[in-house]
């Protein structure tokens, strides 16, 4: 079983670097060099900051857009292509590929995660000079991003089990974007009243809560992030992500190859 | 069927009690980091930073942070914070990023200008908000009545507010009374009756509902001091009369020949302490009156230290 | 033990938006493959043969009914390790060559790794894939993506093959190829289950075979046996540039080629024939039996079918 889970992973793996999704990093590495570069000859006190902030978010957003573009079609392409009709007919079980499938993703990310981290503390050498402790925050803040995408994973996976991919694309977006603003929506449930309050509480619990997990702008200004954060952010990845996995498995299991 | 039952049970329990644990998780985080939504604010406080940033979606940005600056307002006012300080920074990327949201203006009327622990005690922040809401709404003729206000009540330069609700009233659709305040302001500046109309139109004309609750409490709180300060008038002349204190409130209203027994707005009769002053029954239900409050009288947080 | 147990295996789909209209593509089916043989699944496009395999694999699931495949449950995962499928126009996955993808497979099947060398390269071989194993799957023809479909599904060696149109795509030479394989699978002993439209192939390769119409099973037996049970017909070849009136009244299907009228009547017409020949002193060159194909069974069969139906309905 384990088995089985691991070849399907490192072949979704070896798939997406075949079709050249690492060549992101290119693009990365340009970004930063060329930020970290023009920044460097500024030199106004804030160039450790914009190196920061750009490097990470560039690390977030390039992260994200790949979760999604891979992983609405990861269910979707092999029923379109039917090149699942001859992995399922040997002693695959269903949910065993949805959970290889979602490994070789987040393993893919991570992997491109770890090559972004590498450029990171690279530019930021480059403009610093030396690395403090503080820069050990970078870290945190990379880790957390690391939970978020394991999140989008594990949504766009769920959202390919059963629809398009143009669709899924646009829902996995669609929570990336509310997930952001997870608290604001809880404050505006929060303000509502009767039936709504209810309903919006529900939604605001449901949606993935990513304000929580992006520390980028108060590690660039070196405040140390709370061990007990970092535990409960864990915590609710993994809860969460196995909850949106479990609904792909539900679908999955359950439909119809036609 | 029985191998897919199997998988069916497993991740629906997995589901569910995952769904579950994550809420659960959540609701400790929020715990955890009250606020947290304002941490970029204190790092970003430039309006046109954020305006940048909003690309294009400035109507909603400015809901979110009209309903954090509420949310931050509401948080700590629960316990009797000291200090407001991301109060202004909020209102104003709120009004920089709409700055048609006119309820955001009169927020600022009402609880950036007044001193903590109701308000951020910045009434030339106030002022400032109140200009450039002006600047970019100069027919709405409230934002002058709100601007007037704050020099009234915060700032007692009767002459700028006299100034102000006179501007105001030339605004096409103004409200009458403002022409009515503005003589006001010449002549009874400082009386109670002024006080009162003003607080009066607040209640009547906003929509908020903090705002309007704001404005109930500043009433009965008016009412109060009136009514102190009358009672207290009454003990002095009664002391002139006849050379000693009231023994009781009883003795004190046959003497001066006052109505009835007086009582509070909320109908508790006043205290007459043995010192010959005048107290209200329960200091903690009027937080603006300013007389009838027992000596060293301390309005209490309701709970534990501010976070 | 039989190969194939299929009991009463039935699919109806809901079609329409509001799931209001069923489709029925397959009627209850009640079917047995003995061990060993090779088993045609005849029927036109869109019969159900695709439906049925489907079923099989577990890839659909059935409105109601159940089967046993090898003596074990139809969804029983441990059966798939003992069977193997080669879909219709099969499509795999393009970024790997047909090495990697056969290793894969083989990985999934739970080949052992010591094993799985030895198989691959001698899967490749017998699929005449050897040359372009290190070929991306992107850059194969059709027949060459038929061979590695095959190859998948014997990779593992496995008692009992489906395939579902194995000779789609293929020239004569890869059919003929595909041919010899199934034989040589039958040889080794193993089960083939395949299905196909194309007559000929099953007439060939078939020790018993199963037509199916609009989901319908509509006969099922060895082949001799299913084609003797039609009327045999005679082919009769004679001098002359026109028909005789008496001969066109027999209802005989007549050529005429250059100075010869061939015409195919009834096996018992024949008789007649012959003297309405010697009464018009034609001269008879040869009367040859026409070997009864198995298209002639089916297509009496659907039109039998047709018939039915057209009545009933």
């Amino acid at each position: 079983m384990k088995a089985r889970i691991a070849h399907i992973a490192s072949n979704t793996f070896r798939e997406a670097v075949r079709d050249r999704v690492l060549y992101n990093l290119i693009a990365f590495a340009l970004l930063l060099s060329g930020a970290a570069i023009l920044v460097g000859q500024i030199s106004i006190e804030i160039e450790k900051l914009v190196v920061i902030n750009l490097g990470l978010t560039a690390v977030s957003l390039f992260g994200v857009v790949i979760a999604i573009f891979i992983g609405i079609g990861l269910v979707s392409k092999e029923i379109e292509k039917r090149t699942l009709y001859t992995v399922l007919s040997r002693p695959v079980r269903r949910w065993e590929f949805i959970v290889g499938k979602f490994f070789g993703l987040a393993g893919t990310l991570v992997v491109n995660t770890f090559f972004m981290a590498i450029g990171v503390f690279a530019a930021l050498f480059y403009v610093s000079h030396k690395f403090v402790r503080a820069d050990a925050l970078i870290l945190v803040a990379l880790y957390f991003i690391v939970l978020e995408f394991l999140i989008i994973c594990s949504l766009a996976l769920l959202f390919s089990s059963f629809s398009s991919p143009l669709l899924s694309a646009v829902f996995t977006f669609s929570l990336f974007v509310i997930g952001s603003f997870a608290e604001d929506l809880r404050n505006f449930a929060g303000m509502a009243q009767g039936l709504s309050r209810w309903l919006a509480t529900g939604a605001a619990y449901l949606v993935p809560n990513f304000s929580a997990f992006n520390v980028i702008t108060s590690i660039a200004h070196e405040q140390p992030v709370a061990g007990q954060l970092i535990l409960q952010n864990t915590l609710y990845a993994l809860f969460y992500a196995t909850m949106a996995l479990s609904g792909a498995v539900l679908i999955f299991e359950r439909r119809d190859l036609k | 069927m029985k191998p897919r039952q199997k998988t069916t049970m497993v991740a629906s329990a997995c589901l569910i009690v995952s769904l579950a644990a994550s809420s659960f998780v959540l609701h400790r985080t929020d715990q955890l980091r009250p606020q947290a939504t304002l941490d970029e604010v204190l790092f970003l406080s430039s309006p046109k930073v954020i305006k940048r940033a909003s690309l294009g979606y400035d109507g909603l940005m400015a809901c979110i942070y009209w309903t954090r600056a509420v949310q931050y307002f509401g948080y700590r006012h629960h316990y009797y914070a000291a200090s407001y300080n991301l109060l202004a920074p909020l209102l104003e990327i709120t009004t920089h990023l709409d700055p048609h949201l006119v309820v955001a203006y009169e927020f600022g009327t009402s609880f950036l200008a007044p001193q903590p622990p109701h308000g951020a005690g910045q009434p030339e922040r106030a002022i400032e908000l109140m200009e450039y809401g002006i600047q970019n709404n100069p027919d709405n003729w409230r934002l002058y009545y709100d601007l007037g206000f704050v020099y009234y009540m915060e700032l007692r330069d009767y002459k700028k507010a006299a100034e102000t609700f006179e501007r105001g009233s030339h605004v096409p659709n103004a409200h009458p009374f403002l022409k009515v305040l503005a003589a006001q302001m010449a002549q009874h500046a400082g009386e109670y009756e002024t006080a009162r109309m003003l607080w009066s139109a607040t209640y009547q004309t906003t929509q908020d509902e903090l705002i309007k609750q704001n404005a109930v409490e500043h009433l009965r709180a008016l009412r109060v001091d009136e009514d102190v300060k009358h009672l207290q008038e009454a003990v002095t002349r009664f002391g002139e009369r006849t050379g000693r204190l009231p023994a009781s409130m009883a003795e004190l209203v046959a003497a001066e020949g006052l109505a009835g027994s007086p009582a509070d707005p909320d109908g508790h009769a006043y205290k007459l302490t043995p010192e010959g002053r005048v107290e209200v029954r329960v200091p903690n239900d009027f937080p603006f009156a300013t007389k009838g409050l027992p000596q060293g009288y301390k309005p209490q947080a309701k709970f534990r230290a501010m976070p | 033990m039989s190969a194939i147990e299929i009991l009463g295996l039935e699919k109806t789909y809901s079609v329409g938006f509001w799931r209001k209209r069923p489709k029925r593509a397959l009627q209850p089916l009640q079917l047995t493959v003995e061990d060993g043989e090779i088993f045609g699944f005849l029927g036109p496009n869109g019969a159900g043969k695709t439906t049925t395999l489907k079923l099989l694999m577990g890839l659909v699931f059935p409105s109601a009914g159940s089967a046993r495949i090898l003596g074990q449950e139809w969804t029983d995962p441990s059966v798939k390790a003992q069977i193997g499928f080669l879909p219709e126009q099969p499509y795999f996955y393009d970024y790997l060559t047909a090495h990697e993808l056969l290793e894969y497979y083989g990985q999934l099947s739970g080949v052992p790794a010591k094993q799985r060398k030895h198989r691959v390269e001698r899967v490749l071989e017998q699929v005449g894939l050897r040359d372009v194993q290190g070929v991306q799957l992107r850059k194969f023809s059709k027949g060459m993506l038929q061979r590695v479909g095959i190859g998948q599904a014997i990779l593992h060696d496995p008692k009992l093959v489906f395939f579902d149109e194995p000779m789609s795509g293929l020239d004569p030479m890869g059919r003929r190829e595909v041919r010899d394989l199934m034989e040589q699978l039958k040889h080794e002993g193993k089960t083939v289950f395949f299905s196909t439209h194309i007559l000929s192939d099953a007439e060939a390769l078939c020790d018993r075979v199963a037509i199916i119409h609009k989901g319908e099973l509509r006969g099922v037996g060895a082949v001799e046996d299913l084609t003797s049970s039609v009327q045999g017909k005679v082919e009769v070849i004679w001098q002359g540039t026109q028909v005789p009136a008496s001969i066109k009244a027999l209802g005989a299907q007549c050529h005429v080629t250059g100075d010869r009228v061939r015409a195919i009547i009834a096996e018992n017409q024949q008789d007649a024939v012959i003297d309405a020949l010697r009464r018009e002193r034609q001269r008879l060159i040869a009367i040859t039996p026409v070997r009864t194909s198995l298209e002639a069974y089916f297509v009496e069969k659907l039109q039998h079918a047709e018939t039915t139906a057209g009545r009933a309905g």
